[in-house]
């Protein structure tokens, strides 16, 4: 043995997670450089920023107390109309999850009727509610329908895609009882595949129910119906107190929204 | 399983009869709830413009095609701002997240108050959209980039600290014992313990809460907080539906190039 090994390490360091060196520094390289250039090229006008602070600490005195007295009765309606249009639009997303979840499903539909079912899905992901909003608003007109329509796309795209993947990851010797007894496919469906997805789809559609809502809450900024409209208003007039009312009521609504739909999937499931 | 008995043997069903009630009663409820909203939203709905709907929209896709490919040129700078809103907003969530996830987690906080309080702030940022945070930063800072990157940066706060706490409270405790069995400080229990266990779910969380941020930070614009929104509602002001149909295509391009490489290094990680 020689000397050096006969000695224990005395010092003991963290391995690094990335074991290559030239990658991980050209990795630190990278990032400082990306931000960098991002924070270079932000063109943030100060001598306007330093004038909003005070503006800032105005809006927020003026939150509190916040106005309560609604005096055009417009708040709770547009509230209102927020929920409803939340509840509608999950149930009529749903509804229409349901074949395109089907359809999505690998092990299900054949090839033809999965690529066209993936392709609903994958649009109606992409794009934020709030564009699908300025476009229904420009084909249904202003108000709450539009606003449907857009959080029902979206509702497909969360659903459906999520509805897919359970079908596709659910046990197939169940699949293959019933379908050994003689079903028809309705009944293959409805004996062999929704008992196993059912649980975790009522999770999520209280789950997206609650998406629903802060979403139904800013589509009234582009004229999709719902709370949003006031809210931009209310900021526009510096009415901050009235927008108070607006921002705690909806942050009031998706906590009470979170509980209950947090307690609903732990019975269910 | 409940079957009844017929005269010709007993027959299987799915449910006993009482469920199968409770089942039917649930769907009534069901029904009335639609019924009931679908009725305040159709009040409240122009049937006219919704029947004259498709012919707008024939009238709208014929405009849109071909997309003003010329157009282009003056896009790349709208998604160069996209994309940092997305990522400084990311970075600045991140780095507020981890220590209020940290204060946030029943087994690492120091007080039931301080949690309290930290799970306040983790639902109040979440429960506001971004484009809300949007509306009221561009009073404060101004309309542009800045205002953008910060509602990014807001609301991602919460979404990041509820995943964050909720991965340290379901470590593994003994690795943090045997840390401290070795004389470690509290410092380094949570350096040698903690972080080691939570590093993989930190760093999934950012690139998942990236890619979202990718989707949010391209409607920003429409309240003026920067991004490619500002072109795309100023292109709809003006209806210039070929630059729109452009906009459109590019946003398409870059949420599916952020969703596949949130996806590849997520599959690098966990």
């Amino acid at each position: 043995m020689t000397e050096a090994s006969s000695h224990y390490a005395e010092t003991w360091k963290k391995p690094h997670f990335i074991k290559s060196s030239l990658l991980r520094y050209s990795i630190y390289f990278g990032t400082v450089t990306y931000f960098f250039l991002a924070i270079y090229t932000m063109e943030v006008n100060w001598t306007r920023v330093a004038e909003g602070i005070p503006r800032g600490a105005d809006m927020i005195s003026k939150f509190f107390p916040p106005d309560l007295s609604d005096s055009r009765g417009v708040i709770l309606d547009g509230i209102l109309e927020s929920i409803w249009m939340a509840v509608i639009s999950t149930i009529g997303g749903i509804l229409l999850s349901v074949p395109i979840g089907l359809g999505a499903a690998r092990n299900l539909a054949p090839t033809w009727i999965y690529l066209f079912c993936r392709g609903i899905i994958a649009v109606s992901r992409t794009f934020p509610a709030v564009i699908l909003a300025i476009f229904s608003v420009k084909f249904f007109g202003f108000g709450p329908f539009a606003g449907f329509v857009a959080l029902s796309i979206e509702t497909i795209g969360f659903f459906a895609k999520l509805l897919a993947e359970d079908i596709e990851n659910m046990s197939k010797s169940q699949a293959e009882a019933v379908k050994a007894t003689g079903a028809s496919w309705l009944q293959w469906i409805n004996y062999a595949i929704q008992p196993q997805v059912l649980p975790r789809m009522i999770g999520l559609s209280m789950y997206r129910l609650d998406i629903n809502f802060r979403e139904s809450a800013v589509v009234g900024i582009v004229g999709a119906g719902g709370i949003g409209a006031h809210l931009l208003t209310s900021v526009q007039r510096y009415e901050y107190a009235t927008t108070a009312t607006v921002l705690f009521s909806i942050i009031a609504i998706v906590i009470m929204l979170e509980y209950t739909s947090g307690y609903l999937r732990k019975w269910v499931q | 399983m409940p079957t009844i008995k017929t005269t010709e043997g007993p027959l299987w069903r799915k449910r006993t009869p009482l469920k199968q009630w409770l089942v039917w009663a649930g769907w009534l409820i069901g029904l009335c709830i639609t019924v009931y909203a679908w009725q305040l939203i159709s009040e409240k709905t122009i049937w006219m413009f919704v029947f004259d709907a498709p012919s707008q929209m024939a009238d709208i896709g014929t405009r849109m095609a071909p997309p003003d490919w010329s157009y282009m040129s003056k896009l790349w700078r709208p998604v160069w701002d996209t994309l940092n809103i997305a990522t400084i907003g990311t970075a600045i969530a991140m780095v507020m997240a981890v220590p209020i996830a940290f204060l946030a987690a029943h087994n690492t906080t120091p007080h039931k108050s301080v949690r309290a309080a930290m799970l306040f702030i983790i639902v109040a940022s979440r429960s506001v959209n971004s484009l809300i945070w949007a509306l009221l930063l561009v009073v404060i800072v101004g309309p542009g980039v800045l205002a953008g990157t910060i509602a990014i940066g807001i609301r991602s706060i919460g979404g990041c600290a509820k995943l964050i706490y909720e991965s340290i409270e379901e470590i593994d405790q003994k690795q943090v014992e045997a840390i401290k069995a070795t004389g470690g400080s509290g410092a380094q229990q949570m350096i040698y313990g903690i972080v080691p266990q939570i590093l993989p779910t930190i760093a999934g969380v950012g690139v998942f809460r990236w890619d979202i941020n990718v989707r949010g930070s391209t409607i920003l614009g429409i309240v003026g907080a920067g991004g490619i929104g500002i072109q795309l509602s100023a292109s709809i002001n003006v209806l210039a539906w070929t630059q729109v149909s452009t906009i459109l295509i590019v946003i398409l391009g870059t949420v599916f190039v952020s969703e596949y490489i949130s996806a590849k290094v997520r599959g690098a990680i966990i």
